[in-house]
């Protein structure tokens, strides 16, 4: 299978990007990693008239703390936040996911980026960046924007990054106090998309109350989903059986999942469930030893 | 419009002209002339066109040529050198890591960055780390032991037995 007719550019610098974007409309896309983009073209879902490759610019891929923020530069290979040591302090969740994404040579090309700007809510990334309360900054040619993770994914494939912008940052505040996060997905087998998939996030104070809970959802809604009852069922508890049961729940009742080869509704609710309880576990006993 | 594009392959420098949508692994295959590189699914699942560019293990049908410009890329061609196979060629030989052999050269492609990244792996971290290579044939526990066997090798430890392992 052969992409159809493109024209490629490669710039070297997010300018040079910025003004190519502009010129050439909508008959231009980003090609980040490509390991979503690429496949899509081969099927022919997708036949952009221009390629604007931005892997040749510098300074769009590291890992930072910085101003009580984790900074991901869009370009971050999912390699490298799987890999860092420095990220595994705050953030376990993203060695959680980024394992049960595809498999390694995929993880060595797709970017954190381009994961987040697919805009589909079976990938795995956006459910994490809804866990950690993650904002994202957006370039165009007028300058930077930061855009909220709950304004960020608009529908299918669609989300805030408009034509002629680029995203370029993830940030994620960095917790205060003890906290414990964690994510998984039921698969049918390694490297396929969730069946359904939760990430949780939480922050509890000196006596083990909870005072911050994000937990976001993976392919059970048409854009990603914030799990907004859930995360109210255990804010202010200590998270007992009772407030965990409930919050999980909640999760099953508030997703939207479809029927399709990876299940039919009845067990995709059943998986979300589930999961969710474990990952309350998981994200809890993480923030204990902490 | 074909743009020209330098890229060394197995130490080998190819300056070539190629149109954008031309793939990687059609470029080392058609353009180049190496088979060794093989097409599986052509959809970016089974490894079998795994390569390494820059030392990273990489799936070529789902890699433009033009984005290899200015990249070292090593494929089973390049993998054996004037001393005689590479330790990982040794290990699927001596423990009969293929049946068909259509896998093997992206399986090894894959192992060898495994390996580098990660010398000593238990077998656990060995599945997990070939988990985007699809084998029809062997069942898997042969290239396993294939790359334990090529690991020991690279580290100079003593040799694990190569004899069947049979399961009750
Ligand atoms: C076999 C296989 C299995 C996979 N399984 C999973 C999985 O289980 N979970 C999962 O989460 N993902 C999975 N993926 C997808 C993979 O993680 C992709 O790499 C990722 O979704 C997209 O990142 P990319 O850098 O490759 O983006 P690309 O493919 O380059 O781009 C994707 C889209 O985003 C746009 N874009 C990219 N970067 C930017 C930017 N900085 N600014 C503006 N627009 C941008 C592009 O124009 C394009 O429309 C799988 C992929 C494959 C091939
Ligand atoms: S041919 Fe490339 S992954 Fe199957
Ligand atoms: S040996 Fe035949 S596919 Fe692996």
């Amino acid at each position: 299978m052969i992409p159809s007719p493109f024209d490629y550019t490669a710039p070297s610098s997010l300018d040079e990007a910025l003004k190519l974007l502009h010129d050439l409309g909508d008959d231009a896309k980003i090609l980040a990693g490509g390991h979503s983009l690429i496949p899509m073209m081969k099927l022919r879902f997708a036949e952009p008239e221009h390629l604007i490759d931005l892997n040749n610019i510098p300074g769009l891929s590291y890992l930072k703390i910085e101003g009580g923020m984790l900074k991901i530069g869009a370009m971050t290979r999912e390699v490298e936040t799987e890999e860092s040591a420095e990220v595994a302090v705050h953030f376990p969740i993203f060695a959680d996911v980024a394992k049960l994404i595809a498999d390694p040579q995929v993880r060595n090309f797709g970017t954190l980026g381009g994961n987040l700007a697919h805009g589909d809510a079976a990938n795995d990334q956006p459910a994490v960046m809804l866990a950690l309360d993650a904002s994202v900054e957006i370039a165009g040619l007028d300058g930077r924007r930061t855009v909220g993770i709950d304004d960020f994914f608009y529908g299918f494939y669609s989300t805030a990054v408009q034509e002629g912008e680029i995203l370029t940052e993830i940030l994620i505040p960095i917790p205060s106090g003890r906290s414990g996060n964690a994510y998984h997905k039921v698969e049918r087998k390694v490297g396929d998309y969730a069946t359904g998939g939760v990430a949780v996030h939480l922050e509890m104070d000196e006596q083990g109350i909870c005072t911050k809970a994000g937990i976001g959802l993976t392919n059970v809604n048409p854009t990603p989903l914030r799990a907004v009852r859930s995360e109210a069922a255990l804010v202010g508890t200590s998270l007992d059986n009772g407030a965990i049961s409930s919050a999980a729940q909640f999760a099953s009742e508030d997703c939207n999942p479809s029927s399709d080869l990876r299940g039919d509704i009845d067990y995709k609710r059943h998986i979300i469930r589930a999961v969710t309880k474990k990952m309350i576990n998981k994200a809890k006993q993480r923030a204990f030893k902490n | 419009m074909k743009k020209e594009i330098t890229l060394k392959i197995n130490g080998e420098e190819f300056t070539k002209e190629v149109e954008p949508r031309t793939l990687l692994v059609h470029f080392i295959r058609e353009d180049i002339g190496m088979t060794g590189t093989h097409i599986g699914c052509d959809t970016s699942s089974c490894g079998a066109c795994t390569i390494l560019i820059d030392g990273k293990s990489a799936k070529s049908c789902t890699i433009l040529a033009v984005q290899a410009a200015g990249k070292e890329i090593t494929t089973v061609e390049g993998i054996a050198t004037t001393e005689g196979v590479h330790p990982i060629q040794e290990g699927f030989k001596e423990n009969h890591g293929l049946h068909c052999g259509f896998c093997t050269p992206g399986m090894m492609l894959r192992a060898i960055e495994l390996l580098e990244k990660n010398p000593d792996p238990t077998e656990e971290e060995i599945r997990w780390g070939i988990s985007g290579n699809l084998c029809r044939c062997t069942g898997y526990n042969n290239i396993v032991k294939s790359i334990i066997y090529a690991g020991a090798k690279l580290r100079g430890d003593e040799l694990p037995s190569t004899e069947p392992v049979f399961v009750e």
